[in-house]
């Protein structure tokens, strides 16, 4: 199977867009209330007016010339501004490099004692940044539930329409797949469990080792098909997973936010730093945006393979 | 040594960049991508951030590019079926 980017050079030349016409297609065949929309074709007076750039350098043979000539011309500007943005920033790694930056000190010398943790990113995205990071987990939440509520198909409806063959249920029947994966699949997921408990003393934290998790429940459903995945991780596990972390995220920060706000000093201790049990709220808040970002992988690689769980 | 090798990432980097645009196959341009996420990973570790290196492992060079196969799959699914109704 040859995957050439002829569509694109084909619009290049002059031609028009193939999924376009792919689409209004669709749309004759679709129900009553769209045939009015792809079999009204404009008043030829309008012709004239529609005539775009692009129309008019077709025309003359400089389309192809023009569009390279603009996107050299594009690239060469933003090299240009990004090199003048990088002279100004000072030299890796000197010794002297702290000396105007406040904000930065204070990071350094503070989180220590503040939060616990000795891996002081973890310590300020979760701690004096945690309203940050709670938009994040929004944000990912927002992205999986826009992707399935444009790509999810009711399963009638997938093999019906779209001729979507039954090769995306079955596994494949390849032995070094599945004797790499039986030994593989394990060690990734209980890796990734690692990091993320590991948050607050190692590199690492939710985001990495959720998005460790997620690679390897996608070579667990490669390998072992999507039947036997659904055994225990149908679409009621995506929605409770993902909904009670996400609320237990926001529930930790809320009390945060009106402990803080009202000056009531409720101490939560920080514990020795070096230890899992230690910095506070940081080990369940590593846990909960490591179940998102996991469930997400996941969520988007199904939609994108078969359009179901 | 080391501002050697630096150096060294940094060209493969621009050179892995301006091939993914420039290259005639899409299969091969998504490869070209891993490769590039790859070599950003090592990038990371270099500016001494171990954070960002494991994430843009995981996610640059395992995750985005799957879902680009995934994608590639599913255009090329209904370009072959319109070829063989051509034909």
């Amino acid at each position: 199977m040859k995957m050439k980017s002829e569509a694109f050079r084909n619009w290049l030349m002059g031609g028009s867009d193939p999924l376009e016409e792919e689409m209004l297609e669709t749309l004759k065949d679709a129900d009553d209330s769209h045939k009015d929309e792809a079999s009204w074709k404009e008043p030829e007076v309008f012709k004239p007016y529609r005539r775009s750039l692009r129309d008019v350098l077709i025309e003359k043979g400089y389309y192809r010339s023009f569009y390279v000539a603009l996107s050299v011309v594009l690239c060469v500007v933003l090299i240009a501004l990004l090199l003048a943005t990088v002279m100004d920033m000072p030299y890796f790694g000197q010794a002297d490099t702290l000396l105007d930056s406040e904000v930065s000190e204070f990071y350094v010398e503070n989180t220590l004692e503040d939060t616990g943790a000795v891996n002081v990113i973890s310590g300020i995205i979760l701690n004096y940044r945690g309203f940050d990071t709670l938009g994040e987990a929004h944000v990912l939440f927002i992205a999986v539930c826009s992707v399935i509520i444009l790509l999810r198909m009711p399963k009638e409806d997938a093999l019906s329409a779209y001729h979507i063959d039954r090769e995306a249920e079955k596994p494949e029947n390849d032995d070094i797949l599945f004797a790499g994966a039986r030994v593989l699949v394990p060690l990734i997921i209980l890796f990734g469990v690692y990091i993320i408990l590991n948050g607050n003393i190692s590199p690492g934290g939710g985001f990495s080792g959720g998005a460790v998790i997620g690679a390897g429940l996608i070579l667990c459903v490669a390998v072992y098909g999507f039947e036997r995945m659904r055994r225990f991780f149908n679409y009621n596990t995506f929605r409770t997973l993902s909904v009670l972390a996400l609320i237990s995220y926001t529930s930790a920060k809320t009390f945060h936010f009106i402990t803080g706000a009202n000056d009531l000093h409720v101490h939560i201790p920080t514990g020795t730093p070096g230890t899992i049990f230690s910095g506070g709220l940081l080990l369940p808040l590593n846990i909960f945006v490591g179940v998102v970002v996991a469930c997400t992988m996941y969520a988007l690689f199904s939609m994108f393979r078969k359009g179901d769980f | 040594m080391n501002n050697l090798f630096t150096v060294i990432v940094l060209g493969l980097l621009i050179v892995c960049a301006v091939a993914t645009c420039l290259s005639r196959n899409l299969l091969v341009s998504v490869v070209i991508f891993m490769a590039y996420s790859l070599l950003m990973s090592v990038v990371w570790v270099l500016l001494q951030s171990p954070d960002l290196a494991i994430t843009e492992a995981a996610v640059g060079a395992g995750v985005t590019s799957i879902l680009m196969f995934a994608a590639l799959k599913k255009i090329h699914q209904m370009k072959d079926k319109k070829h063989e109704n051509e034909e």
